[in-house]
């Protein structure tokens, strides 16, 4: 039977691919201007323009060159730019690295911390511990991420100076050292915008399950606090707490572009920016698939997780 | 530590220098310090201060970082497709001109040993002999005439493309020698090869991913949307320069974290700055912002050809409404030069200095606006962040309007496509045009009959007779005197309200020397990595 279940979601997961794709081809159509316009941009006159597209192919409608484009992507291939003729998979490769690099960075450390906060505030609800962190957390969701960055930035590289105020060039600091100061600041504002979710989330599942009656059982029979709450009600609230983390980090691939920006990173965010501001659709699309494709991975892992967790959605 | 004047900020320390690099002589510059409140003494030594840092003697070695305020996927290092600060910067870097322009705005020759002329129609250039690119080719007149004629090839896209057209025919005459020939008489071309379009590259090229030229600066890396590395060329043809060993430029679009970035030291030039972040700047130690006029410009463009333009006296109440003390003042902060209704800044060296901005006269206004039957009719303006300060400039319109019975509404959009769809079609709207070289180009583009961004549809036979006459000619003195009246020409008729010069404001580190402005544009014009050097 899991199998069923499994395979029933790499079915839905590839149809939503689909869509999405089909989606994010019609956007790109209804923006303003194509890519031969924009690259000539002011200079752009009838014949210029005419002269440029010709020369590029894009006289050919565009469902076409999309649906070109896209059984390339099947094939594994993700094309070449319209814009600098590079290949998209070299464009997109290094981009991505980095931009995973970062979020496994982020999520290593924003897990853990999130967890232990939201599962403590659970325990302890209603305690001072409680209290201050639902306090934190209520603040730094209120906090816009641009104000978090640039507030560090001027704390840590303008005032005090100890941080580079860019982590352009994280990808290749050589010595431990010199990652860690390079990635300390973008780490510290991601942590700050993931976690909050987290850590609220998490609380509200454990205090649900702890206020079922089986929990209450299980205290009613001896077991103590820690064991109450970390034996019996975790696992039941590992399904939703899961999909809260799926959420919280899904954004760490596509929606990291204000910290991209302030922290001068290269990351796939920023490319997905250019590819739109260029009209450049094989970009676009392979960006837009990505991002598809690492949300999918996330909400995917975390049904299983709840699925494993919880037997009584095995059946 | 130099006795200042109370409120003398970083900010007039660079004006100061930027007026002696032009020119000013110390009896001008006491003048006009002593006219703004300044003291003798005071004044005295803060020209020291402003000589000192001019006058520098350049030190070798270093790698210089620094920053742009633009760069995405569509950066290139083909010189013909290049459009935006970082493909200026990097073929500034990679490559050479046949000619360039200097500070004053004449032109020099770079790989061009001579550009000879008896008609202005028929040109010889002679190349220098002895310069080679970076993978070792020696310069030959092939590469100059496949560098040239790539733009009038549509398929290559070049940016250019309208101005390579007057090339009819471009050939060599032996290994050292091209000929260029013109389907009219143009005593410009030596500045036209002066512009970063028609850098030289190798014959053959059309791989650009790494760059092959006779630059000042060896490709290193290029990664588009990312940065640019160049180490220094051993074998440099130029006695003098390049001063450092190496560069790397990249983009920091967010003009906070480009302030941060120079106060943190992580870079030693942030090109672009706006006001705001200047006086963040000032007072700050290490930094100190370099202010340079070329010619770059905002302006309110009200086309003669449709309603409400049609009505000359439209045309004329918006002259008269447009407070261009109050636009250069308060919405570009003193940074920036009264334009006066004419595209050539006082940078070019054919500014009619005797043309006087219109004065802004609320009541003179009115009257012409009553005198059209349009005082009190809505009339839309259209601006958007696409045209620097555009927004601004339509806000600040709209309340005089306001005083005198006007209604003009500001119609914000966006600049996706804003160049596309608004600007040229509008019936009122703001532009924004780059400096360009020449009179004639400014001219050609902008205001002639047939122009292709003829911003106001502004027509006149005259003007274009006025136009080919001082393009034919060889004399400075007549072409001077015909541009002069030509600049009064447009002021007057034309449609293009042009309220001021906008400055360049680009943030140094105070270990950067040899900053200079020039009429090409910001960061001298984009060629600062081959003159400027790093103080230890």
């Amino acid at each position: 039977m899991p199998w069923f279940l499994v395979l029933q979601r790499l079915g839905i997961a590839i149809l939503t691919l689909i869509i999405v794709s089909f989606a994010v081809f019609f956007a790109t159509e209804l923006l303003p201007g194509d890519v031969a316009q924009i690259l000539l941009g002011q200079a752009a006159t009838p014949e210029a323009v005419a002269g440029l597209r010709k020369a590029m192919g894009l006289d050919e409608p565009a469902i076409l060159r999309f649906l070109s484009w896209l059984f390339g992507f099947l094939r594994g291939d993700l094309g070449t730019s319209y814009v600098n003729h590079m290949a998209v998979a070299d464009l997109v490769s290094g981009r991505l690295v980095n931009s995973l690099k970062l979020a496994g960075i982020t999520t290593l450390i924003s897990v853990p911390v999130a967890l232990s906060l939201g599962i403590g505030a659970a325990m302890w609800r209603g305690s001072w511990f409680d209290r201050i962190v639902s306090i934190l957390t209520i603040s730094v969701i209120s906090v816009p991420e641009f104000m978090v960055a640039t507030l560090s930035v001027l704390i840590f590289a303008v005032w005090l100076g100890w941080l580079p105020a860019l982590s352009y060039g994280a990808a290749d600091a050589t010595t431990f050292g010199a990652m860690l100061k390079a990635y300390a600041m973008p780490v510290i504002t991601l942590t700050f915008v993931v976690s909050a979710q987290m850590i609220r989330m998490t609380r509200a599942a454990v205090i649900e399950t702890i206020n079922t009656p089986y929990v209450e059982m299980a205290l009613l029979k001896g077991a103590s606090r820690k064991r109450m709450v970390l034996k019996h009600a975790l696992p039941n609230a590992l399904g939703p707490i899961a999909n809260a983390i799926a959420l919280s980090l899904s954004y760490l691939v596509g929606g990291v572009i204000i910290v991209e920006t302030i922290f001068n990173y290269p990351g796939v965010a920023k490319l997905m920016v250019d590819a739109v501001s260029t009209r450049d659709l094989p970009l676009i699309q392979s960006c837009a698939m990505i991002f598809c494709i690492s949300y999918l991975l996330l909400i995917t892992l975390a049904d299983l997780t709840a699925i494993l967790s919880n037997p009584r959605l095995r059946r | 530590m130099t006795f200042k004047p109370t409120n003398w900020t970083g900010r007039d320390d660079a004006m100061v220098e930027n007026m002696i690099r032009r020119g000013a002589s110390r009896r001008d510059l006491l003048k006009m310090l002593m006219a703004s409140g300044v003291g003798m003494a005071a004044g005295g030594s803060l020209l020291l201060g402003a000589n000192k840092a001019v006058a520098a003697t350049p030190v070798s070695g270093g790698v210089l970082k620094a920053a742009g305020w633009s760069s995405s996927t569509a950066d290139t290092l083909d010189p013909a497709k290049a459009s935006l600060s970082t493909d200026y910067v990097n073929c500034c870097a990679f490559y050479n001109r046949l000619t360039f322009l200097d500070e004053q705005g004449q032109v020099q020759m770079e790989l061009a040993d001579t550009i000879n002329t008896d008609d202005a129609k028929t040109w010889e250039i002679k190349l220098k002999s002895g310069v080679t690119f970076h993978d070792g080719k020696a310069l030959v007149a092939e590469d100059v005439v496949y560098s040239l004629k790539r733009h009038l090839d549509p398929a290559v896209g070049s940016k250019a493309a309208a101005m390579a057209g007057q090339m009819s025919e471009i050939s060599k005459i032996d290994d050292l020698t091209v000929k260029v020939v013109l389907s009219g008489a143009n005593a410009d071309l030596p500045t036209i090869f002066a512009m970063h379009h028609f850098m030289i590259i190798a014959d053959g090229t059309t791989d650009f991913t790494k760059a092959n030229g006779t630059g000042a600066f060896i490709c290193e890396a290029f990664e588009p949307g990312v940065h640019s590395i160049g180490k220094k060329n051993p074998n440099y043809f130029k006695s003098e320069g390049p001063y450092l060993d190496g560069f790397e430029f990249f983009a920091i679009a967010d003009t906070n974290a480009r302030v941060n970035a120079l106060l943190s030291g992580d870079i030693h030039v942030g090109a672009s700055l706006n006001p705001r972040s200047v006086r963040l700047m000032d007072g700050k130690p290490g930094v100190t912002t370099s202010i340079t006029t070329s010619g770059s410009y905002t302006d309110l463009n009200i086309r003669l050809d449709m309603e409400p333009g049609s009505k000359a006296d439209f045309v004329e109440g918006m002259k008269y409404l447009v407070n261009r003390e109050a636009i250069q003042k308060s919405i570009l902060r003193g940074m920036a030069e009264i334009g006066n209704d004419q595209p050539i800044s006082s940078a070019n060296r054919y500014h009619n200095p005797n043309l006087k901005p219109r004065a802004y006269d609320p009541d003179k206004a009115k009257h012409h606006f009553e005198k059209s039957g349009l005082l009190g009719t809505e009339i839309p303006m259209v601006a958007s962040s696409a045209a620097n300060s555009s927004v601004d400039m339509a806000t600040i319109i709209q309340q005089m309007g306001q005083q005198i019975g006007m209604k003009l509404k500001v119609d914000q959009v966006p600049p996706d496509g804003y160049w596309s769809n608004y600007w040229l079609k509008s019936a009122v709207h703001f532009g924004n045009i780059n400096p360009r070289p020449t009179p004639d180009i400014l001219f050609s583009l902008l205001y002639a009959s047939d122009a292709p961004w003829n911003e106001s549809h502004y027509k006149s036979e005259k003007f274009d007779k006025m136009m080919l006459e001082a393009r034919g000619s060889l004399d400075e003195d007549k072409r001077t005197s015909i541009y002069w009246d030509m600049q009064e020409m447009v002021a007057n008729e034309a449609g293009t309200i042009i309220p001021a010069f906008i400055s360049n404001v680009d943030g140094l580190s105070d270990k950067v020397g040899g900053m200079r402005a020039n009429p090409l544009g910001a960061l001298m014009g984009f060629s600062f990595l081959e003159y400027v050097w790093l103080n230890a």
